[in-house]
């Protein structure tokens, strides 16, 4: 494994060695020295061209605690905003000796552009309404640890399908783990050709939420993408909820103790409702502090070796 | 203790030689648990933390015999140090193993690193790297079932079951019951 820009790029041997590897580093969050030695001397940059808290300021804590000196540049105050070209930014930053490169941008396809141009190690970060492989990661190694494994279990995920690069690595990585997936969403969020892509890979569609989540043993709500939404999807944020937003009375529909997810940034009241975010079972906090520790996986594999070789 | 072997050198024989046999190991971990008490005056303060792999059932074994001798169960831990060794950089990345201490800590404790071979002393420097980042312990000891010879840092045992000079060429494999099925040591 050189970069991580796709779920495609791993076996499944490989992903569960990252579990592996990220239940040793979520170990390390407890302790009172919460900093291992094994990145010491390499540089990481986060070059994010999106906005972005969790997932920005989680890769530099995730860098950090492995002793790698993490940079962070994001497209505001660059020299990007001066009109300069994506792949002069990345060699320029790259001119400066970096081994590990964290991209997010709003374009799909960005990070695998990026990786042929660079000599450094690249981590997608999400590219536009591509992939997002570290959320997938992190979300299936949460749910793993609440359902013990993923295999035969059914994983509902729900919302705004057409723009979510989340639900797009999550699928995969899902599957790939053994788990069923069916993925709802209104007809007009739903990608167009999803059918051949689900046929294919093995998940199912639905539109009707109501009768999906009582035979659901996880639940992952997305984010409702307005700054994404140029058309109008739906007539109006109210009708979303009552379709698709998980309110109380869906609450009540679900299994009990079912793990419900969210990679935020949650829109309350939208999505999902208060009752559900801060219900028992949600994990929405779990999700970040096992994205820590996916994160420093991954970085870990990357950077930590001799950087030719794959995971041993 | 048996007298050292130095027929065991003849580094021209490849065959494999059993040194030690499974009765050889379980004298060499009692005595190995007597001298600890002896020195730490009885089991209190003392936690016993195995180096993977087979440092960790050598560990169980010692702290089985400390509580059947003193009476009382004695703090045992697993003490996993990939993430802090000197040679990360030129292999492929390896997978971490387990790091687990005993629910008191070790902080202002008798720590007894136990690990099956000491060779060049580099797994021991990394645990000792690892133990500053988990606590402060008062004490820092070293008990090997086989020191083979040829360190590369100024590190010593405080406790070995055997010492078994060894050429460098000459490959010493330790097996245990809980791992590989059966105890021995062996030098090939």
């Amino acid at each position: 494994m050189k970069h991580l820009l796709s779920i495609d790029d791993l076996s499944t041997d490989e992903i569960l060695q990252l579990f592996e590897t990220a239940a040793d580093m979520h170990d390390v969050q407890r302790r009172e020295v919460k900093k291992l030695p094994v990145l010491r001397g390499r540089t990481v940059v986060n070059m994010f061209f999106e906005d972005s808290t969790r997932t920005r300021s989680s890769f530099e804590i995730a860098g950090k605690w492995l002793s790698a000196d993490v940079i962070n540049v994001s497209a505001k105050g660059s020299s990007t905003s001066k009109g300069e070209s994506l792949r002069d930014t990345v060699l320029t930053v790259c001119a400066m000796g970096v081994d590990g490169l964290v991209i997010r941008h709003p374009a799909s396809g960005a990070a695998v552009q990026v990786s042929q141009w660079v000599d450094a190690a690249v981590v997608n970060a999400g590219d536009g309404m591509h992939e997002h492989p570290t959320q997938a990661l992190l979300d299936a190694y949460t749910l793993q640890r609440h359902l013990g494994s993923l295999e035969g279990r059914h994983v509902a995920i729900i919302g705004d399908l057409t723009h979510s690069r989340v639900f797009r690595s999550n699928v995969q990585c899902l599957t790939r783990l053994g788990a069923r997936v069916t993925v709802v969403a209104p007809p007009t969020l739903m990608p167009s050709g999803i059918g051949a892509w689900s046929a294919a890979a093995g998940f199912e569609t639905s539109y009707d939420l109501d009768a999906v989540l009582p035979e659901a043993d996880a639940v992952m709500m997305l984010r409702v993408q307005r700054e994404r939404m140029s058309g109008a999807f739906f007539p109006s944020a109210r009708e979303y909820t009552v379709g698709y937003g998980l309110t109380r009375n869906r609450l009540a529909l679900l299994k009990p103790d079912v793990p419900i997810c969210h990679p935020g940034p949650m829109n309350r009241g939208l999505e999902i409702a208060a009752d559900a975010a801060d219900a028992a079972q949600s994990v929405v906090l779990e999700q970040v502090s096992g994205g820590l520790a996916i994160r420093m996986a991954v970085l870990y594999h990357l950077l930590a070796g001799d950087t030719r070789g794959g995971i041993a | 203790m048996p007298a050292p072997d130095d027929t065991v050198l003849d580094v021209s024989d490849r065959t494999e030689r059993t040194v030690l046999d499974a009765r050889d190991i379980s004298r060499a971990l009692t005595r190995i648990s007597h001298e600890l008490l002896e020195r730490n005056k009885g089991a209190t303060d003392l936690v016993l933390l195995g180096l993977h792999t087979r440092g960790v059932p050598l560990a169980r074994r010692i702290a089985e015999r400390i509580a059947a001798v003193e009476g009382t169960p004695v703090a045992v831990g697993e003490l996993d140090v990939t993430m802090y060794r000197d040679d990360l950089r030129s292999q492929p990345t390896r997978r971490a193993h387990k790091t687990a201490l005993p629910p008191g800590g070790i902080d202002e404790k008798v720590v007894v690193l136990v690990d099956d071979v000491l060779f060049s002393g580099r797994t021991i420097r990394a645990a000792l790297d690892a133990l500053a980042d988990l606590g402060r312990p008062g004490a820092v000891r070293l008990a090997v079932l086989v020191d083979r010879g040829h360190r590369e840092l100024p590190i010593r045992a405080d406790h070995v079951g055997k010492n078994l000079p060894s050429a460098l060429a000459e490959r010493v494999s330790v097996r245990l019951a809980e791992v590989d099925g059966t105890d021995e040591v062996t030098i090939s």
